[in-house]
């Protein structure tokens, strides 16, 4: 990313660690959004990857919300407890 | 650094159970027949809100975004009767700003309004904070979708 980091220069810098740092993260934000993983292209910008997860975490939010939304609406209509623990089975050998 | 992309198995299962009590307890308060429009959405909003909290919940205070989120909830608690309609009135006009202000608005800035506790955080700590609660927000989706997929069989 930036071509100017210059290894010899002794720790003026917790600022020159922090740089590695912050590209392992972004690189590995890189990996957890389907967006970008999907698309298989090795070059992205860290401000793409910014902005893709401040996209993916607002979709992931809304869909929060229309689930709860269904599960509001189920809810009223499932009258058994019996399914609470075969969900719960279900959930455990996933 | 230890995965910080993966959560492991009993986070899953401690938010699962988590979220699974709070819908039976709230299925078990429900009123007699049909619930009116405004019940259901109570119910949504309340569904949304312990959806979040068990997650919180179930993460602990390992993380200093689940850390910041349970204060939020038990302050949001504390004060729910009486800053109710004050609450929402604000948070109306907080939405409308939002979207005037985002493009002049750094990513990162942007970031930090979206995970909990981003505020407070240097860079390194963000992009940690921010992988770890995007695969909870992913696994909440997950266990929620499955319920609902059981539910309407």
């Amino acid at each position: 990313m930036s071509s100017r980091r210059s290894r010899s220069r002794p720790s003026s810098g917790v600022s020159r660690i922090s740089e590695d740092q912050i590209i392992d993260l972004v690189s590995k934000l890189q990996q957890l959004i389907p967006e970008i993983r999907n698309r298989r292209s090795d070059k992205v910008s860290a401000s793409k990857v910014l902005q893709e997860t401040c996209n993916y975490i607002r979709s992931l939010r809304r869909e929060v919300d229309d689930l709860s939304d269904r599960l509001s609406e189920l809810l009223a209509s499932t009258d058994s407890n019996s399914a609470q623990a075969a969900i719960i089975r279900s959930l455990l050998m996933e | 650094m230890t995965s910080i992309y993966q959560i492991n198995s009993a986070t899953r299962i401690r938010f699962a159970r988590r979220f699974l009590i709070s819908l039976s307890r709230m299925r078990r308060a429900s009123t007699l027949g049909p619930p009116s429009d405004e019940e259901i959405r109570t119910r949504t909003r309340r569904i949304r809100i312990v959806s979040y909290s068990s997650m919180a919940f179930a993460v602990g205070s390992s993380r200093a975004w689940s850390r910041a989120l349970v204060l939020k909830i038990r302050n949001r608690a504390r004060f729910r009767g009486i800053l109710r309609n004050k609450c929402l009135a604000s948070k109306k006009k907080r939405v409308i700003k939002r979207h005037k202000v985002s493009r002049e608005m750094s990513k990162t800035d942007m970031l930090r309004r979206l995970v909990p506790g981003g505020a407070g955080m240097g860079i390194c700590g963000l992009l940690e904070e921010t992988a770890h609660y995007m695969t909870c927000l992913a696994t909440q989706v997950k266990v929620m979708q499955s319920i609902a997929d059981h539910y309407s069989k």
